[in-house]
């Protein structure tokens, strides 16, 4: 098995049909679960997504005075006040 | 490396942490289960980026931190002997037994050796056959597999001279005695996501749903964690109690269905006592009837030890999230991770010992605590 440039024998009894290529959870000297490629390159795209989402349509202040029935709060209105506070 | 590096991106940590920010609306206190994420968390400051409304408390999932005085103390004794080769994890070397150390063992004459697989210790075993190999197995449901596949090979091989020293313990009934505690404060987990590797996310819904608790399965790396972290949240603030997997790259509902087999067959679940927080019901694994042989306790008669904590030591409240780790007034002083009074200053997965070597201390700066510091 190759730990990023350190190889070392690793037990894969408990991941038989790991192949070659494939990456894998290893615990002290034991393959236990085979990583999932695909799932995490979805993950990272959801977390790159999620940033671009909002800055496109994302209004949490919006959201959340929805949520809490009240009228959305005037932002310039606040930061200004948190600036003078300073 | 592959799939940490991308794990670790702080553009993408920055945007889960916006969204977290944007989310949370008052406090609320979440404990992460497990020792290896207690170490990110400090070692990559995430708790000092989170909403000052985001608690995170440190949870009992150190291995070593856990393992009760009195199975150190019946190693110590073990380790001793002159037909013994005693086999452990580095980490458990330093942990304070009553009166000693392996450490100690070892510089007065004790044949202790630290590997890096249980398998290793089956090597020794097979190349000193007129030597007692006896491996120390520690640990919850991510350490218990590859411990029983080698008591597996040892009778698979006619082995006679290894033998295990058990100590394992599970996840699901410490969450459980956590949560019955009646100081608890804690109002969802972060679930450690190398013991759902194996053990699957099955034993989780029931707690979620009995104690109305949000359990997100949670991995290591900095996104990880603040992946877990912002679905607990999401959950908190609806007022949701779900078991959610947010480490889908490496678990799965089902776990490891081959480890799970063999855990089953190697050993059986018993009462453990847990070091610092006392015994909890049903959360430990021995030896079962088919492999006791193996149990080294067993062999080398071990009896019962009695056990003296130390006073000053208040890791038992640390392991239950009860106080931060500098709040202790050793942290720092008398206790550090060269001379820890307690275990949870001893493992690089203990609370304590994350917080000194990450600085997180409010203490004067002593010739350790400059050398410490100077090299992290």
């Amino acid at each position: 098995m190759d730990f990023g440039g350190v190889t070392k024998e690793v037990c894969l009894e408990y991941v038989p049909d790991l192949q070659v290529g494939e990456y894998t959870i290893v615990h002290v000297g034991f393959a236990l679960q085979r990583l999932d490629e695909q799932s995490a390159l979805e993950t990272l795209e959801i977390f790159r997504q999620m940033g671009e989402l909002d800055a496109e349509f994302g209004d949490h202040w919006g959201r959340a005075a929805e949520q809490a029935g009240m009228p959305r709060p005037d932002l310039d209105g606040l930061r200004e006040q948190e600036g003078g506070a300073r | 490396m592959k799939y940490l590096d991308e794990f670790q991106d702080p553009e993408l940590a920055q945007r889960l942490l916006d969204d977290i920010r944007a989310t949370t609306t008052r406090p609320w206190a979440m404990m992460e289960v497990c020792g290896g994420q207690t170490h990110s968390i400090i070692r990559h400051g995430l708790d000092q980026l989170l909403p000052d409304d985001i608690e995170l408390i440190h949870g009992p999932g150190c291995p070593v931190c856990v393992t009760p005085l009195e199975v150190i103390d019946k190693a110590l004794e073990i380790a001793a002997r002159p037909e013994v080769i005693f086999c452990s994890f580095g980490d458990m070397l330093r942990v304070p037994g009553s009166e000693k150390d392996l450490f100690r063992v070892k510089s007065a004459g004790g044949d202790v050796r630290v590997v890096y697989s249980p398998l290793d210790a089956l090597k020794l075993a097979r190349e000193n056959p007129d030597r007692q190999v006896v491996f120390f197995g520690i640990g919850f449901e991510t350490t218990a597999p590859p411990n029983a596949m080698t008591v597996y090979q040892a009778r698979k091989l006619g082995l006679e001279n290894f033998s295990l020293l058990v100590s394992h313990v599970r996840v699901p009934p410490a969450i459980e005695a956590i949560m019955t505690s009646p100081v608890c404060r804690v109002q969802a987990f972060l679930a450690a996501g190398h013991v759902c590797t194996v053990m699957g996310t099955g034993e989780y819904p029931e707690l979620a749903e009995r104690f109305g608790v949000p359990i997100v399965v949670t991995g290591f790396e900095p996104l990880d964690i603040l992946e877990g972290i912002r679905r607990t949240v999401h959950q908190l603030e609806e007022g949701r109690h779900e078991v959610e997997n947010a480490y889908a790259r490496v678990v799965s509902e089902e776990g490891n269905p081959v480890a799970i087999r063999m855990l089953e067959d190697v050993f059986e679940v018993v009462d453990r006592s847990w070091r610092g927080i006392g015994m909890i019901p049903q959360s430990g694994w021995r030896l079962s009837e088919r492999y006791r042989e193996y149990d080294a306790e067993e062999r080398f008669r071990v009896g019962d030890i009695h056990t003296q904590e130390s006073s000053v030591c208040r890791s038992g409240e640390v392991l239950q999230g009860l106080i931060k780790p500098h709040e202790c007034s050793a942290f720092g002083t008398l206790c550090t991770p060269r001379n820890p009074l307690g275990a949870t200053m001893v493992s690089s997965e203990g609370a304590c010992a994350a917080y000194y070597l990450y600085r997180r201390m409010q203490v004067p700066t002593t010739g350790e605590a400059r050398e410490v510091s100077s090299v992290g």
